[in-house]
């Protein structure tokens, strides 16, 4: 086969779905590392940033950055709030005590942005160009997105290995009881780790809010794909996460080329349900 | 220094630790010794914060630490090792060591000060200091140091040593005790130290006391508790005198 552009096409955007995928899995990933709850709830945390965005820009007039921003923060304190109120009352019982929780989280959360915001498809409104290389269709957004997710994939990594507090939230997830042992409060340890998710999410909003429509069930329209990359690349592991978003973001955009994007998503559900079986603990997964 | 009175702790119908009280005067190393299960560590964890006591109190500078939850213990000046080691692998001995010194003494020392007192915690106990070496190439001597230098970069005063040397060769155990004894003299550090290998505790120890199914059966000079009769039973089993007799010690050496 000659070189085929649009294959080349396809990988590029596949990447670049890939980061935004990645940003998203990279929370959830934290969270569960660290704290070793699922919040089943994740995508709605998202979805509740990309109104925030959407409020704030298209109908009050705020600059689209700094509506960004508050996004994050405003994420954030609903990560440190889904812990402090959902998780740290029952977060010695079992965890599909913690599980159901969250998953009534999802749904409440849904009612309420449907309540609230009605059934409408909404959006900013922001055109923003289309690259074209070569005959081939690169959109912007996406690769402003890609590049915001790299720099927040890559602001959490430095903040982990170059802090003591990053450095902590590592260790708590290795042994949480030594780090109470050695003096820290582990229940601030979990209430910032929660924080720094939903701040994630946040960021995931802002960069998908560019892109997508917004909506009380947008949720679920990446929620599961992020389950499924977290899963494949074994619950808990930041790099495990990160190379798995990519492999489904190839399978999307790839099989989208030759078929059409919902045969794309077929086939990346298909791949996935054969490495279940091939190796259930995820790429990088321990068996335990 | 550390005054413990009358702590219980039940697991269930089971009292793992009866109503034993006892007192640490600073600068002394006291020896806690018991058969397995006899609640050793189970009465360290009550102490530490790990475990909260059913009935009983402990005050540590004559304030109440009991149910206190354990990093404030830590923040008092309570560092504890543990039987088992327990190190962070996917962190270089630095960082493992470096971090106790942060959050042990949260508040009160600068990052800077911090990687220094990890520097000199590792030192101390012979570890590289270079903030590459990990914990995994460590060997039983090594991880029982690490631990060590954990416990101590948190600045304590008071040091709950768990049987730390089981699990070592002969050089290595007196080489551990050395630095214990160390610990003690240069940093003035009080050490209650779980040990079941008597001998080289007995050496060391101002005072020994003796657990057996939660409660307290001895406590003294070490060769006054050697020779205590319960001791003996409980130790070495009731037929010991009649093999002492006969020239054949069953049990360790004391």
């Amino acid at each position: 086969m000659a070189f085929d552009i649009y294959l080349l096409e396809a990988i590029i955007n596949g990447l670049l779905l890939g980061g935004v995928l990645a940003l998203l899995a990279l929370g959830l990933n934290l969270i569960f590392g660290v704290i070793d709850v699922i919040w089943i709830s994740y995508a709605e945390l998202v979805m509740l940033g990309m109104y925030a965005v959407y409020w704030l820009h298209a109908y009050y007039g705020v600059p689209l950055v700094l509506a960004g921003f508050i996004a994050i923060l405003g994420v954030a304190a609903l990560g440190f709030l889904v812990h402090y109120l959902v998780i740290s009352p029952i977060l010695s019982s079992p965890p599909i005590n913690q599980l159901l929780a969250t998953g009534g989280l999802l749904f409440f959360l849904q009612a309420f942005a449907m309540l609230l915001f009605g059934n409408e498809f909404r959006n900013i409104g922001l055109r923003l160009p289309i690259i074209v290389i070569a005959d081939m269709y690169i959109s912007f957004a996406r690769l402003l997105a890609f590049g915001a997710a790299l720099l927040g994939m890559v602001a959490l990594y430095l903040f982990l290995s170059r802090t003591f507090i990053g450095t902590a939230i590592r260790a708590v997830s290795q042994d949480r009881e030594i780090m109470a042992i050695m003096g820290v409060d582990t229940k601030k340890v979990y209430l910032i780790t929660s924080a720094i998710g939903g701040g994630l999410a946040g960021l995931a909003a802002c960069l998908l809010v560019l892109q997508y429509d917004v909506h009380p069930d947008v949720g679920l329209s990446f929620g599961p794909i992020t389950f499924m990359i977290c899963v494949l690349g074994g619950l808990g592991r930041l790099l495990g996460g990160f190379i798995a978003a990519f492999v489904m973001s190839q399978f999307i955009t790839i099989g989208g080329l030759y078929l059409d994007l919902e045969w794309g998503y077929v086939l990346a559900f298909v791949f996935f349900i054969g490495m279940m079986f091939w190796r259930p603990q995820g790429i990088l997964g321990t068996r335990s | 220094m550390l005054v413990v009175d009358g702590i219980t702790k039940n697991f269930g119908g089971f009292v793992a630790v009866n109503g034993v009280s006892f007192e640490v005067r600073a600068g002394e190393i006291l020896g806690l010794i018991g058969p397995n299960g006899s609640g050793k560590s189970t009465l360290f964890n009550l102490i530490s914060g790990a475990l909260r006591a059913s009935a009983g109190s402990v005050k540590f500078d004559g304030q109440e630490i009991a149910g206190m939850p354990p990093d404030r213990v830590c923040h008092l000046g309570v560092a504890r090792t543990f039987q088992i080691p327990r190190p962070f692998g996917s962190l270089s001995l630095m960082e493992n060591v470096a971090l106790s010194a942060f959050f042990g003494q949260e508040g009160k020392v600068t990052r800077p000060q911090a990687w220094r007192q990890a520097e000199e915690a590792l030192a101390l106990v012979n570890l590289p200091t270079d903030g590459v070496a990990t914990p995994e190439n460590l060997g039983a001597a090594g991880l029982k140091k690490l631990e060590l230098a954990r416990a101590l970069a948190t600045q304590p005063r008071l040091l709950l040593a768990d049987e730390s040397l089981g699990g070592l060769d002969e050089a290595e155990m007196d080489q551990a005790a050395d630095m214990l004894d160390r610990v003690r003299r240069e940093r003035g550090v009080t050490i209650i130290w779980v040990e079941h290998i008597m001998g080289v505790l007995m050496r060391l120890v101002d005072r020994v006391m003796v657990l057996d199914h939660g409660e307290l059966i001895a406590e003294g000079l070490p060769r006054e508790v050697a020779a205590d009769r319960r001791v003996i039973e409980v130790y070495f089993g009731r037929d010991y005198e009649a093999h002492g007799e006969s020239g054949q010690p069953a049990g360790p050496e004391i």
